[in-house]
């Protein structure tokens, strides 16, 4: 039983955005598993809710004629999970969505739900930012898109306004062709566990040397980033130890994790310099180079 | 023949499609839901306290504080009942407090017609508390100038005895003492379904609990006790239960749900705990601190073994005086030929109540003493699991402290066959030197547990049967199945026993104390060991019953006479069928001149207590960097006498290994030191082991046979999550060359030890 004051279930986009703007109190029930959550938890917040289940239009996973990779906000995680195209293109987001909860969760949570909670630990997050994706968003003003580089704001705060909608993702091809790509979720236990910290690397080569290197963090910093220092210095850099050695040095300098009960920062910042290394070295191997 | 054989579960089917009902698939018309307000502060004082709004919020039928209870102090442990005055269970709780005692103590409650109503009245109950210091650990609670948390002070009791000789003159002998310090943490039960009961009248005076209970007949007293009423006026019914692991070895709400009812004119009311409840106000695992030290010679005979142990049961004793005691006594029979000498020391403090969890102490305190054994098998340049094999106990040695002679033991076996089941040589010589980010270990502990709680308790059991008109048996016993299987264990010895197939016996799965025969309930691994003579015995009455019977009707001598696979046959022509058993069965029913229902009913008092054996064995490989242990092959081997049902006994050492490695290597309660905060009560902070955490479980049996056991059989319910936790301690620190003397080894403790050690 849920303390529910008032349900909505939207036909359309367009009637969702409608219900969002004509109450300020009103909440998007994507898959549910942390709005029924927060509920469970006696949370008032999200009391008046309006269901965007069940609208066809944002579960499609697509591949555009130019090679973009469009998939949709309602699209769980299972069905990115089993899709041809993300598993060809761009499998770094199978491989991070996968390391959500259980498999009962993945029936139902939605990589739309994942980002716009501005959850600090959300594994899609690592994966979109290391491929820099766009964000379709619907609301009173009309349809935009804007990077999720930037999104996040801070602790389950990003960049959307009353009745905004996200509806997709979109992943242009100059970003994940030609890149090798690699997620790391470290956790307590290996399901039905949130991240201690989640790592992201993408990385695209020039002969022996690193082309460009995209690193991302989840639980490294207040919201999920990616690793401006750690980046640069892998800029043309040689395969070797000593480079990714020098990427995990430079990497204190883009990260801010704190101390909880959860974890010490003294052992986050141990995980944040081993998974650098490791998920690097993967990326690398991943985009066909050898050490 | 089917004892030994592994026929399907009674309850299987009923179970995974569903039809099986639990205490909260039951609900009756005008049920009212109570919710608890509890404190947010764990230890002060109720100065002011306000139920105006919650009352007068619609749909809200009553709300009763502390002020609104009988002042009547009981005790909650499920022991049976004990005619010595000095071996009673404490009476330390009221059923609602003004003097709160761990974050989350019981103030008020509120009663009404739904869940969501008395949750929303929970929050308008206004409460002021007077704060006072708060002690979470046995170094703050035991300090002189720490305030008690009961009066009389924060130890509740103290165990001690020196057994086999004088430790001194053992250390005198010895070519060297060992010694170390560890602590255990919070662990808990979490079986599936939480604590869940309801109360209603039908009548005038009897109140009927219905509840998830391991213990229907301890709970009728205790519901008896609490609210002064005579015993025959309480009926406690057991529907299916989701688990217990101990945690319903308890009576946590059966006392209020009754009193609720009673107050509220007999009408139901359900008092069911989410998860978030259940982990802080039911009940724990004692977490302990210990001190052990150990004499050795130098070719490995162990001469003494000195254990000071600290364990802590949280604001009320639930069973805390009676834990430690127990478990100590236990490693007299693992190491039956050493000196042992015990002292412990069980204390308050303002956490979660702890009580009976799966083994009952024994994984604490052989945590301490099989690490201490893994330190003297080192110091002295033996492998450890020579050394062991060298002071284990075997057949015919005395328990010094009980003075029995221990009749059936395989721990040497035991031991014999994890060797070769885990390749332990040529792994010890493969794992020898390694350097690098990933290493192997190898580790291996072993236990002694008992099969029930004689001589310390009364052990009864009771068994009835009852020949139907179609010539199956009905078996109604007060033995209680939790899903350990203890139904299909009993229908097997009855079949066994009665000469009737296991499909025609047919089991009253439900514990109803009006009708079910008396026995104290599912805890101490005891069931089957207790329970079998019963069965037994009953079996026996019935199957002369059922002759002497057929011999009437026929003319036959009842002596040549025998019933088999549900047929009266010659006793020495079992092939020449004299009547089928339904002929017979309706011929008492019905004939009008001559028999009756053929029945019988035992009550049985064990009075032995067999101990049981095994050990872990486990092969792991540590990847220091990440801080993370991953478990290889692991394998329990126990002896439990005669294994009645192999596949059901099978799935207990996987579930007690499973629970074991939860405590080695993840689950803990974290509380905060200052103020007694918990920060983790629910299953996705407090982090058990999942599917994907659990390798690939290995259990093999040593059967021996127990003389003293109906069938040869001995405990094995809790056995199994004893050894794990040291075995995979023993095997890090054989990885790493770090000697971790804490669980659980999560990779935060993990990440401590290696900084320290130098090795990240």
């Amino acid at each position: 039983m849920f303390a529910i004051e008032r349900y909505n279930k939207a036909q359309n986009v367009k009637e969702a955005v409608n219900l969002l703007a004509a109450d300020p109190d009103a909440k998007i029930i994507a898959g549910g598993t942390d709005v029924l959550i927060r509920l469970h938890g006696g949370s008032k917040e999200y009391r008046n809710l309006v269901d965007i289940n069940g609208l066809a239009e944002l579960k499609e996973i697509s591949e555009e004629a130019g090679g973009a990779v469009r998939i949709g906000s309602m699209a769980t995680f299972s069905e990115i999970m089993d899709s041809d195209i993300v598993n060809r293109c761009v499998p770094v987001i199978a491989e991070a969505v996968s390391t959500v909860g259980g498999p009962q969760l993945r029936n139902t949570a939605t990589m739309g739900g994942n980002i716009c909670n501005g959850a600090v630990s959300a594994d899609s997050a690592g994966a979109l930012l290391v491929l820099q994706a766009d964000l379709e968003i619907q609301g009173i003003g009309g349809e935009r898109e804007v990077p999720v580089v930037g999104f996040h704001q801070g602790p389950g705060r990003v960049s959307l306004k009353q009745g905004d909608v996200l509806t997709a993702f979109r992943i242009k091809p100059e970003n994940y062709k030609g890149f090798g790509a690699s997620y790391y979720k470290y956790a307590m236990r290996d399901a039905m566990d949130i991240a201690t910290i989640g790592c992201a690397a993408a990385a695209r080569l020039d002969g022996d040397k690193i082309d460009e290197l995209r690193l991302a963090f989840t639980v490294a910093a207040p919201k999920p980033i990616r690793c401006e220092h750690a980046e640069k210095t892998a800029a043309g850099k040689p395969l070797s130890e000593k480079t990714l050695e020098a990427i995990s040095d430079i990497v204190q300098k883009d990260v801010k994790p704190r101390s909880s009960w959860r974890a010490a920062q003294e052992f986050r910042l141990h995980l944040i310099r081993t998974l650098t290394q490791r998920v690097v070295r993967q990326a690398i191997e991943r985009a066909g180079g050898k050490f | 023949m089917a004892v030994g054989k592994s026929p399907r579960r009674k309850d299987a089917v009923a179970k995974v499609t569903g039809r099986a009902r639990y205490t909260d698939d039951l609900s009756m018309p005008g049920m009212l839901y109570a919710k608890y307000v509890r404190s947010p502060i764990a230890h002060g004082r109720v100065l002011h306290i306000d139920t105006q709004k919650a009352q007068s919020l619609y749909g809200v039928e009553a709300v009763f504080t502390f002020e609104d209870v009988p002042d009547k102090r009981f005790a909650t442990a499920g022991h049976p009942y004990s005619l010595d005055s000095k071996h009673t269970d404490i009476a330390d709780r009221r059923l609602l407090t003004g003097h709160v005692r761990y974050q989350g103590d019981e103030v008020a409650i509120v009663v009404a017609r739904d869940r969501l109503t008395a949750e929303a009245a929970v929050e308008l109950v206004q409460v002021k508390y007077e704060e006072y210091p708060v002690a979470v650990n046995a170094q703050t609670a035991l300090k002189a100038d720490t305030p008690p948390i009961h009066e009389g002070g924060n130890v509740i009791g103290s165990h001690r005895f020196e057994v086999g000789g004088m430790l001194e003159k053992a250390f005198e002998e010895a070519d060297e003492i060992v010694e170390s310090h560890y602590q255990t943490g919070v662990v808990q039960h979490c079986h599936i379904e939480n604590h869940s009961t309801y109360a209603y009248m039908d009548d005038m005076e009897h109140i009927v609990v219905v509840s998830s209970t391991q213990i229907p007949h301890i709970c009728r007293r205790i519901v008896g006790e609490a609210l002064d009423i005579p015993w025959g006026r309480v009926r406690v019914v057991k529907p299916y239960i989701g688990g217990g692991f101990g945690n319903k070895q308890d009576v946590i709400l059966e006392p209020m749900a009754a009193f609720l009812c009673m107050k509220l004119g007999g009408v139901p009311v359900k008092i069911e705990l989410p998860r978030e409840e259940c982990f802080i106000s039911t009940r724990t695992r004692h977490s302990t601190r210990s001190n052990i030290r150990a004499g050795t010679t130098k070719d490995g005979v162990l001469k003494g073994l000195d254990i000071e142990i600290f364990s802590n049961t949280g604001a009320y004793a639930s069973h805390g005086h009676a834990i430690m005691g127990a478990a100590g006594s236990k490693s007299c029979n693992l190491y039956p030929r050493s000196v042992i000498k015990l002292k412990a020391t069980t204390h308050y403090a303002n956490i979660p109540t702890a009580g009976a969890m799966r083994a009952y102490g024994s994984p604490q305190v052989i945590f301490g003493i099989e690490c201490l054994m893994e330190e003297a098998a080192r110091a002295i340049n033996m492998d450890s699991l020579d050394f062991r094999i060298k002071n284990v106990a075997r057949q015919g040695d005395i328990n010094p402290l009980k003075e029995k002679e221990i009749l059936s033991c395989g721990m040497v076996e035991c031991l014999e066959n994890g060797r070769e089941l885990i390749g332990w040589d040529a792994k010890k010589k493969a794992y020898k030197n390694q350097t690098g980010h990933l290493r192997r270990g190898l580790g291996v502990a072993c236990f002694s547990y008992g099969s029930g709680t004689y001589p310390a308790c009364v052990e009864i059991a009771g068994a009835r049967l009852i020949l139907n008109q179609d010539g199956s048996v009905h078996l109604q016993i007060g033995a209680t199945e939790i899903g350990q299987g203890s139904d299909t264990a009993f229908c097997q010895m009855a079949a066994e026993t009665l000469g009737v197939s296991f499909d025609n016996i047919h089991v009253v799965s439900t514990q109803d104390t009006d009708v079910s025969p008396f026995d104290t309930g599912a805890y101490a691994s005891r069931q089957t060991y207790v329970v079998a003579p019963a069965v037994k015995q009953a079996a026996q009455e019935l199957k002369a019953k059922i002759l002497a019977y057929t011999a009437l009707m026929t003319g036959q001598v009842p002596e040549s006479l025998d019933l088999i696979a549900g047929n009266v046959v010659f006793a020495n022509r079992p092939d020449k069928v004299v009547l089928p058993l339904d002929k017979v069965a309706m011929d008492t029913y019905y004939h009008k001149e001559r028999g009756g229902q053929l029945t019988a009913d035992v009550s049985y008092k064990t009075r032995t207590n067999s101990p049981s054996f095994g050990c872990t064995f486990v092969d792991l490989e540590v990847d220091i960097p990440l801080c993370k242990v991953f478990i290889k092959e692991i394998f329990n081997v126990h002896d439990s006498g005669v294994i009645i049902h192999p596949q059901m006994a099978a799935g207990q050492v996987h579930g007690g290994l499973a629970m074991g490695i939860g405590m080695a290597l993840y689950e803990e309660l974290l509380i905060d030191e200052n103020s007694g905060y918990i920060y983790n009560n629910n299953l996705l902070d407090y982090k058990m082991p999942t599917c994907m955490d659990i390798p690939d479980l290995g259990c093999a049996f040593v059967e021996t046979r127990e003389p003293t056991g109906g069938y040869g059989n001995k405990s094995l319910g809790e056995p199994p999550n004893i050894t794990p936790a040291p075995a995979i301690r023993n095997a890090v620190w054989d990885a790493t060359g770090v000697k971790i003397d804490e669980i659980p080894m999560t990779p935060k403790t993990l990440y401590r030890h290696f900084a320290k050690a130098g090795l990240i």
